[in-house]
Formats: C-alpha cells, structure tokens, sequence
C-alpha cells in the first residue's frame, strides 16, 4: 500500500451506449469531488478529453454496447485498467438502448430515418465514418470481463461516492440494500 | 406450539401443520422467498427460500416443521444460491426497472436488492413478449412474469374466475390468459380482484394509477422486504388450496 499512498490512483471514464447520466451523478458529489482530486487523477474521460485510455488503475464505464467503435473502447480500456467497473443500468443490463433487442435492426433504422412522417428526403445514414450498429445491444459483461457493476440509472452520487471510498481505501466495494437501486 | 426446530442453531416454535417457513416468518424470522404468499398454499415453484437440512437442500415454504430438524438459511453459501435464482430471472425476463411503474413495489427488484445482487451476470435472453393492453383498465405486461403463478392461483381460489393459467413447458413455459381470444378485454377480471393485488412484479397493472405514489416512497423505498416480510407473515389465508371451478 505504501506506493499507492505516493501515487495518485489512475481513474479512465468514459460513456459507451449511454446518456452521460451516470457521469452527471458523478458531478453530482458536489465539493467531494476536491478530496476524491486529492486521491486520483483522470486519465481518458469527458473531463480531460483525452481521446485514448493508457494504463489505469479503474476504469469506469457507463452505457452497454450498441455498435463496433463501443466493442473497440471496451476492449482498450479492458486492456489498460486493473480494475473494470460497469456503472448504471445500461452498462450492467443494457438498458433504455436494449429496448430496441426484440425488433430487428433493419425495422428500427427503417421507422426511425425513413418511415418517420417529419422526415423529409430521408435515408438511414451511411457515412464510412459512422460505427456500425451491432445487432443487438449488450451489457458490459457479454464483452469483457468486469470487475464490478454499480446498479442504477443514475447511481446517486452517495452510491458513487460510497464505491469509490470503500475502493480507495483498499475494501472490497459494499453498497449495502440501501444503496443497491436498479431505478 | 410446544415443539420446536433449530433454524441457524437457534429455537423457532411452530404449530402442526407450519412449514419450516410459516413458522420462521411466525416467529420473526426472515428466510428469502419470492412466489410464497401468507395467504395462499405454498407453491415451491422458485426455490428462493430453499435452505439446507441434513446436507440437503430443500423449499422451506413446503417443507413441513418437524420437532429437532436442523435447517441452516442465512449462510453465505444458500444467500450465494439465491443470488443466482434471481439473476436467472433478471436474466430470463425483460426487467427494466428504470422505466417500469412497479419500481419500489417490486419483490423481485427488493429481493435482489436485498440480497445484494449487482448484476444479473447471465446472458439476457431480451424475448419478444408483446404487453396486453386490450383491457380498458388494466394492462399486463408479460416482460415482467416470473411464473411464480400467484395470480393463477388468486384468480381461481378467490375470485374462482380463473383468468390466468400457465402454458408450456420448460423455457417456453409462459403467462396466457384464459379467454378464446387470449386478450383480457374477453375476461370478466375485475379491478376489485385478488388477482389484481398479487403481483410480486409489473405484470398486472391497473391503468393510469401508475405514479400516483412517487418512486421513493413506495414499500420497498421505506424498509427492506427482509423486515417487509415479518410484517406481512401472519395472516389468515384467502386461498382454499385448491380451485373448485378447474377440478370439477
């Protein structure tokens, strides 16, 4: 423990098939952010916009796994971080995404860019550039390996929070049934 | 209630006739279960509450309680079991609390969330199961159903109306509703049915009732369903055990 005591422990986030909710609930911890500064510091996330994950102690990740670029970031920060944690409802069962996983894909991009009455000149999008949509959407675990799920959509902020002390100080993560919500 | 069996090396007294979880429940102790309701015969269909006797696991809801038996229930290895029952039912079903106007009320999700289930680990299954909203004031959503036939059962003891039935086999094994055309809009339910009021999840709802009470202060919000479930224990039965209408 004493080189983790002189370094500061090396945190990646990112949203894959996600809202931002889940990093939204981590701003939520109001000034715990300044004493959780003190102990870690950001390596690839919305905060620092670095665009690829290095070696990590945790990485978090909110949202499943809707299209191909989703499975090439899960499997870079799977390989970068000791410690893999699917944070929020999507990440952990797919989510609000995975609602589209008893239609057939074709059907969804047809009624969403084509069939859609206020669309005008329509097509579903095709640009090389874009990530192609997987058949159906994932949760984390059906990818990689992950360390540890946090429930919730949003996990609140004293779950976050909660999580993250109980990991800092070396303990295994317990919520505990209050805590534990998978709304 | 002079006899007396060993529940985790502790003395729970029951009467003839308890089983091992009446008793316990009886007695203010709490053992996991899900398709057991106080009010009608145990069912012994989703094996949450199974504990170990004797090196062997068995239901307590239908185990009879028998003077000296010696039953352990809140260890880390049945506690482990009965996380994974419910993880195969998050697994199986399509169980999307964030969007589902049961959260709070749910037995499943205050099971898991009791137990301290973080994941349902399995692969979902995500199945096409499309809701049946024919009926003008209830909705039955079959995403939810966990076959714990509790409203099978209310509908046929109770209301003796029998509306509901399970079919299939196995993992086809499904939720249908007794009507020619399969809709509830084609049965006479009512909103003043038992069947209405034992759901232990989303399935059966009555309509446009769906967020009169706030997420977060719903049963479940208040206390867990480990102390929920004393309370609710000792009742009087509604349900004869049997169904009139279907044996003759």
């Amino acid at each position: 423990m004493s080189t983790l005591e002189n370094k500061k422990i090396r945190v990646a986030t990112t949203s894959l098939a996600g809202c931002f909710g889940c990093h939204m609930s981590l701003l939520d911890i109001d000034e715990r952010l300044l004493t959780l500064l003190e102990l870690v510091e950001f390596d690839r996330s919305p905060l620092t916009d670095i665009k690829h994950c290095g070696p990590c102690d945790v990485g978090f990740i909110e949202g499943g796994i809707c299209n191909a670029e989703n499975v090439h970031v899960l499997r870079e920060f799977r390989d970068n971080c000791k410690i893999l944690v699917a944070v929020g409802a999507c990440a952990v069962t797919g989510g609000l995404p995975a609602q589209r996983n008893h239609l057939s894909l074709a059907d969804c991009l047809q009624e969403v860019y084509v069939t859609e009455v206020s669309l005008h000149n329509s097509m579903i999008p095709n640009d090389p550039e874009l990530p192609l949509p997987l058949d159906k959407v994932h949760p984390l675990h059906e990818v990689v390996k992950v360390d540890y799920f946090i429930p919730g959509c949003p996990p609140s902020a004293d779950t976050l929070w909660k999580f993250f002390t109980d990991l800092l100080a070396g303990r295994t993560p317990s919520l505990g049934v209050e805590l534990i919500r998978y709304d | 209630m002079s006899d007396t069996f060993q529940l985790d090396g502790e003395a729970v007294p029951y009467s003839p006739g308890q089983t091992v979880l009446q008793a316990a429940l009886a007695a203010g102790r709490y053992i996991p279960h899900l398709c057991y309701h106080p009010e009608f015969k145990p069912h012994g269909s989703c094996k949450v509450c199974t504990v170990k006797i004797g090196g062997r696991t068995a239901a307590s809801c239908t185990l009879p309680a028998q003077a000296g038996l010696e039953i352990e229930s809140d260890t880390e290895d049945m506690n482990a079991l009965r996380r994974t029952l419910v993880q195969m039912l998050f697994a199986e079903g399509n169980h999307f609390c964030p969007s589902c106007e049961k959260s709070g009320n749910c037995a499943l999700q205050a099971l898991g969330s009791d137990l301290g289930v973080m994941t349902a680990g399995f692969r979902h299954f995500y199945p096409d199961r499309p809701v049946d909203a024919s009926h003008p004031d209830i909705l039955l959503d079959f995403n939810r159903c966990i076959l714990c036939e509790l409203c099978v059962r209310a509908s046929c003891e109770v209301d003796e109306k029998c509306v509901f039935a399970l079919s299939g086999r196995g993992i086809t094994k499904h939720l249908v509703v007794n009507a020619a055309s399969g809709k509830l809009a084609d049965t006479d339910i009512a909103l003043t049915d038992k069947a209405m009021q034992v759901c232990p999840v989303g399935v059966i709802l009555q309509k446009r009732v769906g967020f009169a009470v706030p997420i977060g202060q719903r049963r479940y919000d208040q206390r867990p369903i480990s102390a929920q479930a004393l309370d609710d224990a000792p009742r009087p039965s509604s349900g004869k055990g049997h169904c009139t209408a279907c044996e003759d």
